[in-house]
C-alpha cells in the first residue's frame, strides 16, 4: 500500500518535472522575448494548466473520499454524537457543493479569459444586484447553520443532573488518567491537589464523608444507556479529555472543575461487531502483520494483534509524553458494570484496609 | 509636533534629491528610507522562513517514519537527535518554533512589514513614512527579536516547546517540560520586543496613510493594498498590546511568584504555593490577539491579491466599495471571535454560543471577497504572470481553507475536531498557505520596484505549479486524519495501535511536504540571482495604474525627483472605454494611471 502511494506521488512528481520541461522548451522558442512579462504563449500555456490543475483537484478530492473514508471515526457511540454527525454531514455537503462550484469558476475563468493580443477586457466595476445576491445567500445559509448549531450545542452542554445520572471524575496528570466514581451516594467527595499523598493519588479530602465510598480506577467503565456526567480536574498542566468515538471533549484545567455529559449508546462488544470497525481492525492488523515480518527478520519482538477499544486521549499539549497519555474506555451492560464496580475497593477501604 | 511634521513634508515637497551623501552604514544598515527598510524586512523574513520550513520538514519526517532513524536529526538537532532518533521534547520544540516563526516572523513582519513599508509611501504619493526614524527602530527591534528567537534554539535545555500558544501552566513551569526554562524566557523576551516593533511599525503606517496622502488621493481612491495595510495596522495596534500584557503576566508568574494563571498545582512531587489564578484567563488574553493575528497575516495578502488580480486581469477590481466594506467588517469581527478557539476550554457554554454566532458572521464578508475576485477574472484579459498565478492560487486556498472554518466555528462540531489535524489543515490552508501565496505574489509583482530588475518568469511558473499541487497534497489529506480523530502535537501516532492505519496518509503528506519545500529553493535561487543578474526592469512592467510605477526605477530618497504626483482618479481604470465606446480612454492603452487627469471624452466615475 505504502509502495503504491509512493509510486503515485513519484508519478505526479514526474508529471511536474515533465511540465517544467515544457516550460523550458517554451522559453527556448521565445528566446527573442526575454522581457520576463507573460506573453500570449505563457498565458495560453498557464491557462491550460489551470484546467489540468482543476482536474487534479477534483481527482484528488474523489480519491480522498474513496480511499480514506475507511479511516474515519465509526458511527457515534453516544446520543448527542448522532446529532453532531448529522450536523457535520449537512455542513460537509454544503461545503463540498460550494467548493466544487467556486473552484470550477475560478480556474475555468482563469483558463477561458487568458490574455490574447487584441482581446479587450470588459470594464465591469460593480453591480449592486449581483453583490446583494451573494451577500444575502451566505447570510441565509449561515443563519440556518448557526441556529441549528446553537440548538445542538445548547443541548449537549446542558449537564443538568437527575437521579439517574452517573457522576464520574476524570483526573488528569502528566501523563496518565484516573477516574473516580462517586459510589453509593452518587456524590464525589471534596478534593484538592494539596491532599495528594501516597495511595491518595487524586487528592481526595478524607474528612469529607462523601468521599468514603468513592472508587478510583485506572480504566473507565461506563454502563450503556445511562447519562454520565464527567467532572474533570487536572493535577499539573492543561490536558484535554478527548473521547472521539463519543464526540466528546473538554479541557481539564488546574484550579477549576470542568464538565461534560453524554449517554453512551453502543457497548464495546457491539462496536467490535460493527462492519466498518471490523474492516478497520482487519486493516490495522494487516499492517501490523506486515511490520511483524520485518521485525521477525530483525529478530525483534513482534506486535500483538489489535482489538478495538474506545479511548480517552489527551488532546492538549502537556509535555514530552503527551502522545501516549490515554485510558481505555469500556462500555458494557449495567449488570457487567455493577459486577465490576462491586469488585473495586472504595477510598475508605484503601485508607483503612 | 504636528506643525513640525507639517513643515517637514512641506520642505520635502519640492525636494530634488540633493541630500548629503549616504555612507554604506546609513544606506544599507541604519537606513531610514522606507524602500531599504522594506528590503531588510523581506530578507530577514525570508531567512526566518527558511528556518521555519526546514523545521517542518524535520517533524514531518518524524511523523511519517517514526520508527526509522535519520542522520539528518543528528546533524541539525545534535544531542536531541542522537543516533538519528528524535527526542519527544525537541519534536514539541520544533512545532512550537515553526508556528511562532511562521506566524509572527514570516507572515506578520515578513509580509506586512515588507509591503506596508514599500507600498504605503509609494502608492499614496508620499516622500517617506511619517517617521523614518521610528520605522528604522521598528525594523531593528524586529531584527533583535529574530536574533533572540534564533538564539533560544541553542539553549541547553532546549527552546520553548509548549506550542506556539504557550498555554500556562505548561509554559510557566520548567518542572513540566525542559523547554519551559530558559528557552521560554527567551521566547517571551523575543516576543515582547517583537510586539514593540510591530506597534511602532503599525502606528507609523496609520499616521502615514491618514496624513501623507498626496493631493487628490481621497480614501475612496486608495488602492485596496493600502486599505488592507491600513486596517491591518489598526488591528495590530488594538490587539498586540493585549498579548504583551499576557506575556508580561506570564513572566511575572514564571519569575516573581505571582499567580495570574496558576492555581492548585502538584508537580514533581510537591504542591506549588500558587492559588487563584486561571489558565483560561491566559487563553482569553492570548486569543484576543491570536485571532486578529490571523487577519493581520491574511488581510495584507488579500490586499496584494486585489491589486495584482485587477492589474493582470486588465479590469477594475469588482465591487471596490464592497471590498473595502468587507475589509472593515472582517477587521471589526476579527476582534470579537477569539472565543472560538476556546469552545472546550471550560469557559461558560453560553459564551460558546455567542462566539459561534460572531464567528459564522465573518464568513459573509469573506464570501463577498471570494465572489468579487472570481467576478474580476470574468471577461478579463488575464496576463498570467507568476504574481497573477499566485494570486489565483490564494483565492483557491482561501476558499478551500475558509470553508472548513464553517465546521470549526460551529461550537457543536468543534467538540470533536478541536485540536485535531483537521484544525491544522484548516488554518494552514486559509492563513498559512494563502498568506504565503500573497507574499510570493507580492515579491514577483513588486520585485522590479524593489530591485530594479525582473525575476525569471519560467522559474516562477515552475515554483507556482509545483507549490500549488504540493500544498494541496500536504493539507487536503490532513483533513481526513483529523476527522479520524488524530490529535495534533503527537510525537508519534504509533504508541497505541488505533491510528496505525493513518501511517500511509502521513507518508503521503510528508512526501508532498518535501517536494514543496524543495521547490522553494527554485524561488530562492530566482530571487537571489535576479537581484544581481535579472533583466533590467522597465519603469512600469505590468502596465499598472498605481503611483509607485510613476517613480523612476532607480531608488532615490524621496521617491520622486520632481514634485509629488497629483491624483485624479481611483487606481482601477483598466480597460475603461471613452464616451463613444470605440476605444480606451487613452487611445491604444488599456490603463490610465492615477496621476492622469480626467480626459475630455471620458465619463467621470464616482471615485
Amino acid at each position: 500500500m505504502t509502495g503504491f502511494l509512493i509510486i503515485a506521488v513519484l508519478v505526479l512528481f514526474a508529471v511536474a518535472v515533465w511540465q517544467m520541461k515544457g516550460i523550458f522548451q517554451m522559453s527556448q522558442i521565445n528566446k527573442s522575448d526575454d522581457s520576463q512579462i507573460a506573453n500570449d504563449k505563457d498565458n495560453r500555456f498557464n491557462g491550460k494548466l489551470m484546467i489540468w490543475f482543476l482536474v487534479f483537484f477534483y481527482v484528488f478530492l474523489i480519491y480522498g473520499f474513496w480511499k480514506w473514508t475507511s479511516v474515519l471515526l465509526p458511527e457515534a457511540a453516544s446520543e448527542h454524537g448522532q446529532d453532531i454527525d448529522l450536523l457535520m454531514l449537512i455542513s460537509m455537503v454544503l461545503i463540498m457543493f460550494v467548493l466544487v462550484i467556486t473552484q470550477f469558476l475560478l480556474h475555468y475563468f482563469a483558463f477561458k479569459y487568458h490574455g490574447k493580443k487584441g482581446q479587450k477586457a470588459v470594464f465591469f466595476a460593480d453591480n449592486d444586484k449581483l453583490e446583494f445576491i451573494w451577500t444575502i445567500i451566505p447570510v441565509i445559509v449561515l443563519a440556518g447553520l448557526i441556529i441549528y448549531g446553537l440548538f445542538t450545542w445548547t443541548d449537549i452542554m446542558n449537564v443538568s443532573e437527575d437521579e439517574d445520572t452517573l457522576v464520574v471524575e476524570l483526573y488528569a496528570k502528566q501523563f496518565t488518567w484516573e477516574a473516580r466514581y462517586s459510589g453509593q451516594d452518587n456524590t464525589l467527595g471534596e478534593a484538592n491537589v494539596r491532599f495528594v499523598e501516597g495511595m491518595n493519588t487524586v487528592g481526595i479530602d478524607a474528612s469529607d464523608p462523601y468521599s468514603t465510598d468513592d472508587v478510583v480506577t485506572r480504566e473507565l467503565r461506563l454502563p450503556v444507556g445511562k447519562k454520565v456526567l464527567f467532572k474533570m480536574r487536572s493535577q499539573d498542566v492543561l490536558h484535554s479529555a478527548y473521547m472521539p468515538h463519543f464526540r466528546a471533549q473538554m479541557n481539564t484545567v488546574p484550579g477549576m472543575i470542568t464538565q461534560f455529559a453524554f449517554t453512551p449508546t453502543i457497548t464495546t462488544a457491539e462496536m467490535r461487531q460493527n462492519p466498518e470497525m471490523i474492516a478497520k481492525v482487519e486493516n490495522i492488523n494487516q499492517l501490523r502483520n506486515d511490520k511483524n515480518v520485518e521485525l521477525t527478520a530483525k529478530g525483534e519482538e513482534t506486535l500483538e494483534p489489535y482489538e478495538f477499544d474506545y479511548l480517552l486521549l489527551c488532546n492538549k499539549i502537556c509535555g514530552a509524553s503527551h502522545y501516549n497519555m490515554q485510558m481505555k474506555i469500556i462500555v458494557e451492560t449495567q449488570e457487567d458494570f455493577d459486577a465490576w464496580m462491586a469488585e473495586q475497593t472504595t477510598f475508605g477501604e484503601t485508607l483503612n484496609p | 509636533m504636528s506643525t513640525e511634521a507639517h513643515n517637514h513634508t512641506a520642505d520635502h515637497h519640492d525636494d530634488h534629491g540633493h541630500h548629503h551623501k549616504d555612507t554604506f552604514i546609513t544606506k544599507y544598515i541604519f537606513s531610514i528610507d522606507h524602500k531599504m527598510i522594506s528590503k531588510q524586512y523581506l530578507i530577514t523574513g525570508l531567512f526566518m522562513g527558511i528556518i521555519g520550513i526546514a523545521m517542518s520538514i524535520l517533524f514531518r519526517l518524524q511523523l511519517a517514519w517514526p520508527d526509522k532513524q535519520f542522520t539528518v536529526y543528528e546533524i541539525f538537532l545534535g544531542k536531541w537527535g542522537a543516533e538519528g532518533i528524535m527526542d519527544p521534547n525537541v519534536y514539541l520544540a520544533l512545532v512550537t518554533i515553526h508556528g511562532t516563526i511562521m506566524v509572527f516572523f514570516v507572515l506578520t513582519a515578513g509580509l506586512s512589514g515588507t509591503f506596508s513599508n514599500l507600498l504605503i509611501p509609494l502608492q499614496i504619493g508620499a516622500r517617506d513614512m511619517a517617521s523614518g526614524f521610528l520605522n528604522m527602530v521598528s525594523y531593528w527591534l524586529f531584527f533583535l527579536s529574530s536574533i533572540i528567537m534564533v538564539m533560544s534554539l541553542f539553549v541547553e535545555a532546549g527552546p520553548a516547546a509548549a506550542g506556539w500558544t504557550i498555554y500556562p501552566p505548561l509554559s510557566a513551569l520548567p518542572q513540566a517540560m525542559p523547554g519551559s526554562g530558559a528557552g521560554m524566557t527567551l521566547w517571551l523576551v523575543s516576543m515582547a520586543i517583537f510586539i514593540a516593533s510591530s506597534l511602532l511599525g503599525s502606528l507609523n503606517y496609520i499616521v502615514t496613510v491618514i496624513n501623507l496622502r498626496t493631493k487628490g488621493m481621497s480614501m475612496t481612491r486608495l488602492p485596496l493594498t493600502i486599505w488592507a495595510f491600513f486596517v491591518t495596522a489598526i488591528i495590530g495596534v488594538v490587539s498586540f498590546p493585549v498579548l504583551f500584557s499576557a506575556a508580561l503576566m506570564l513572566i511575572m508568574d514564571r519569575s516573581f511568584g505571582t499567580s495570574f494563571f496558576l492555581s492548585d498545582i502538584y508537580i514533581a512531587g510537591e504542591v506549588l504555593h500558587n492559588q487563584g489564578g486561571s489558565p483560561v484567563l491566559f487563553e482569553h488574553l492570548f486569543w484576543f490577539l491570536g485571532h486578529p493575528e490571523v487577519y493581520i497575516v491574511l488581510l495584507p495578502a488579500l490586499g496584494i491579491t486585489s491589486e495584482i488580480i485587477a492589474t493582470n486581469s486588465r479590469k477594475p477590481i469588482f465591487g471596490y466599495r464592497a471590498m473595502v466594506a468587507s475589509i472593515l467588517a472582517i477587521a471589526f469581527l476579527s476582534t470579537i471571535v477569539w472565543g472560538h478557539h476556546m469552545f472546550v476550554s471550560g469557559m461558560n457554554p453560553f459564551l460558546g454560543s455567542v462566539f459561534t454566532f460572531t464567528t459564522l458572521l465573518i464568513a459573509i464578508p469573506s464570501a463577498v471577497k471570494a465572489f468579487n475576485y472570481i467576478t474580476t477574472l470574468w471577461k478579463g484579459n488575464l496576463q498570467l504572470n507568476p504574481a497573477m498565478l499566485f494570486s489565483i492560487g490564494l483565492v483557491s486556498t482561501f476558499i478551500s481553507g475558509g470553508l472548513t472554518g464553517i465546521i470549526l466555528g460551529d461550537s457543536a462540531l468543534d467538540i470533536n475536531v478541536h485540536d485535531t489535524y483537521f484544525v491544522v489543515a484548516h488554518f494552514h490552508l486559509v492563513m498559512g498557505i494563502s498568506a504565503l501565496y500573497g507574499l510570493f505574489a507580492g515579491v514577483y509583482h513588486w520585485f522590479p520596484r524593489m530591485f530594479g530588475r525582473m525575476m525569471n518568469k519560467n522559474l516562477g511558473y515552475i515554483h507556482f505549479w509545483v507549490t500549488v499541487i504540493g500544498a494541496y497534497g500536504i493539507f487536503f489529506p490532513m483533513h481526513f486524519i483529523g476527522m479520524a480523530g488524530l490529535p495534533r502535537r503527537y510525537y508519534t501516532n504509533t504508541a497505541f495501535p488505533y491510528f496505525d492505519d493513518l501511517a500511509n496518509i502521513n507518508v503521503v503528506i510528508t512526501i508532498f511536504a518535501i517536494i514543496t519545500a524543495a521547490v522553494q529553493l527554485v524561488f530562492l535561487y530566482n530571487f537571489i540571482a535576479s537581484i544581481f543578474y535579472g533583466k533590467k526592469a522597465p519603469q512600469n512592467p505590468w502596465k499598472s495604474n498605481t503611483l509607485e510605477w510613476t517613480a523612476p526605477v532607480k531608488h532615490i530618497h524621496g521617491n520622486w525627483p520632481g514634485p509629488i504626483p497629483q491624483v485624479y482618479r481611483w487606481s482601477y481604470d483598466y480597460s475603461k472605454l471613452n464616451k463613444a465606446g470605440d476605444d480606451y480612454v487613452i487611445a491604444g492603452q488599456d490603463f490610465v494611471p492615477q496621476n492622469i487627469p480626467l480626459q475630455e471624452d471620458e465619463e467621470e466615475m464616482n471615485h
